[in-house]
């Protein structure tokens, strides 16, 4: 089974975020795989493992993105695609259609990516990706089995989905985008071994150009007009007393003075 | 910039349980002031099966008596289920109908799945998880998104550019609802032709969560437990004040990955952001990844036996003390407040 997996890479969560001249400084930042992305990649391991194939890692970014692409080398992916387009940032639908051009021309079994990006938090682009090419998607999943198809059919993708009306099971044709909630797995960290075999893995990087894309799809439908830091939130006060005294005062301050009951 | 300023714009009216979900009301206001005074709004209702035909009708009622110009309804068996294609093809109906420039959803689990199909499928832009919108007086035009990003350690806004469609997901809880328009100017209200597509999901089975319980993106009281609480047992004080209070109980990441909690609870940069009304943080350190996914809530209350615990830097109002101990305390005054009337 060939599988491909969508990457992003993104700030470690623990980092703040500091604005410096209308951007964010990524200085001395420490840079991830986005979290939710590493489950849609451990998870393409382990059906490697269990179904045979190969697992391919495709990022669109900024040429640091390689970092990300030879972590997930190591920790297992046979090969990585580097779209390397430094202006695209913000530009949801300029690198779905990188990514899709990209798969297009893996022609994947399964395409895995993460719920969302822990940066823009969106949770857009894959969709989209999935959109342009007319691939069938399963969203936020928490278990996913692939079942051959009964009678000659063709094979399928069963997902156990997290919703908010509950954890749903749905079954999808093959190919198909499966998105990687938190639970799904627990990733894999890369082995040393691993970190000395992604060295001699194939690392292709590409442009936009060479995947034929046209100044039409890559053209930006929304801009940035600010970029802002989040209100400063003042340490209020902490409640004295007798663990009793300090509920009362608690209960009458959030019904008298926050208004809240 | 007539043009602009006359926009027509459409929303997606989600239902949950057979009723109009609060966050289609509040995309219909913001739809309404993005499409401005000259503008058109439509909403688009879909569901199906036998159950789903007067709940569909009462939710249209609603939405024209608060502003919806025409409310295109699609009652089709196809939509009975979620499958995702289905309801983004019943979007799609509507779009070719009405030939909207906005497209408003609420940004949840079914709003979030559907918006970027919708804006790719246009060639149209997504500003998803809209938290605030700023429209000028003269009208839609130029109006200015703000969304979070890294989960609200910091905020973007953005702006429509001229002569794309854009699709707009907006978060639950953060915009005013669509107020009721005057006695006699109500919308219409239409069925709409819709040919359901070759549907790709079945859906196999769903255990729904138990009834009456809040949904952490939608609570306006928010409880939440992190390594204090010790065990999965120690959730149980937190579910009880969460009851009295009529709120949801969330967590954090280190009482999820203890296992105390599932996952679905987690709150933060991974997780869910959460902007309710009242958060009250029990054993929560406040690692800046939970505080990112948090600390847009109203009021802050924290309850800590760590009186250096960072979650104390965001909190309104700050107990240093043993969860088991306050927390139990504080159920009891509040079901003692609350059977109170006039409180």
């Amino acid at each position: 089974m060939q599988i491909a997996v969508l990457m992003k890479q993104t700030f470690d969560t623990e980092e703040k975020i500091e604005l410096v001249g209308g951007a964010v400084a990524e200085h001395s930042v420490k840079y991830i795989i986005n979290p939710y992305d590493e489950y849609a990649l451990e998870e393409a391991l382990r059906l490697r493992e269990a179904h045979g194939g190969s697992v391919t890692v495709i990022s669109c970014g900024p040429g640091r993105a390689v970092e990300a692409l030879r972590t997930g080398l190591a920790m297992g992916a046979d090969e990585a695609v580097l779209i390397a387009e430094d202006g695209l940032a913000g530009n949801d639908r300029a690198i779905a259609a990188a990514l899709a051009a990209a798969v297009k021309s893996l022609q994947p079994d399964l395409l895995l990516a993460g719920l969302f990006a822990v940066d823009r938090g969106a949770g857009s682009v894959a969709l989209q990706a999935a959109e342009l090419l007319g691939l069938p998607h399963a969203s936020a999943a928490l278990k996913l089995e692939i079942r051959d198809g009964a009678g000659g059919g063709g094979r399928t993708a069963v997902v156990e989905r997290d919703t908010e009306w509950g954890v749903e099971t749905v079954e999808v044709p093959l190919p198909a985008l499966v998105t990687a909630q938190q639970g799904l797995n627990e990733p894999r960290y890369p082995s040393l071994p691993g970190i000395m075999k992604a060295k001699r893995k194939p690392l292709r990087e590409v442009t936009a150009a060479e995947l034929g894309l046209s100044a039409d799809d890559l053209a930006p439908r929304t801009e940035r007009v600010a970029l802002l830091a989040p209100p400063v939130r003042a340490a209020g006060r902490k409640l004295a007393g007798t663990p009793g005294e300090q509920a009362a005062q608690l209960a009458e301050l959030l019904q008298r003075e926050a208004k809240l009951f | 910039m007539s043009d602009q300023s006359k926009r027509t714009a459409l929303v997606y009216a989600e239902c949950a349980e057979g009723k109009l979900r609060r966050v289609a009301l509040e995309a219909l206001g913001a739809a309404r002031r993005l499409a401005g005074d000259g503008g058109s709004v439509h909403a688009v209702l879909a569901g199906g099966g036998s159950a789903a035909s007067p709940a569909l009708a009462a939710a249209a009622a609603e939405l024209a008596a608060r502003g919806a110009g025409v409310v295109h309804v699609i009652d089709d068996p196809a939509l009975a289920g979620f499958a995702p294609e289905a309801y983004a093809a019943a979007i799609g109906a509507a779009v070719a109908a009405v030939q909207p420039s906005i497209i408003v959803l609420g940004h949840t689990a079914a709003g979030r799945e559907l918006a970027p199909r919708v804006a790719a499928a246009l060639k149209g832009g997504h500003i998803a998880d809209v938290t605030a919108i700023q429209v000028p007086e003269d009208g839609g035009a130029d109006a200015i998104l703000t969304r979070p990003l890294y989960a609200g350690k910091a905020f973007e806004q953005r702006r429509l550019l001229p002569g794309a469609s854009c699709v707009i997901t907006v978060r639950p809880n953060n915009l005013p609802v669509a107020e009721p328009v005057e006695a006699g100017s109500e919308g219409k209200v239409a069925a709409l032709a819709y040919a359901a597509p070759p549907l790709w999901t079945t859906v196999r089975d769903v255990v729904r969560k138990a009834s009456g319980r809040v949904d952490l993106a939608e609570a306006d009281i928010i409880v939440s437990g992190g390594r204090g609480v010790r065990s999965a047992d120690g959730f149980a004080p937190l579910e009880a004040l969460a009851k009295v209070l009529g709120g949801a109980v969330g967590a954090s990441r280190g009482a999820c990955d203890a296992g105390y909690c599932d996952y679905a609870l987690q709150i933060g940069q991974t997780g869910k952001t959460v902007t309710p009304k009242l958060y009250i943080a029990c054993g929560i350190s406040g690692a800046i990844q939970h505080l990112a996914g948090m600390s847009q809530s109203r009021v802050i209350v924290a309850i800590n036996k760590d009186p250096d615990a960072p979650i104390f830097g965001v909190a309104d109002y700050g107990i240093v003390g043993d969860l088991f101990e306050v927390v139990p305390l504080l159920t009891a005054e509040f079901e003692r407040i609350l059977a109170t009337p006039g409180s």
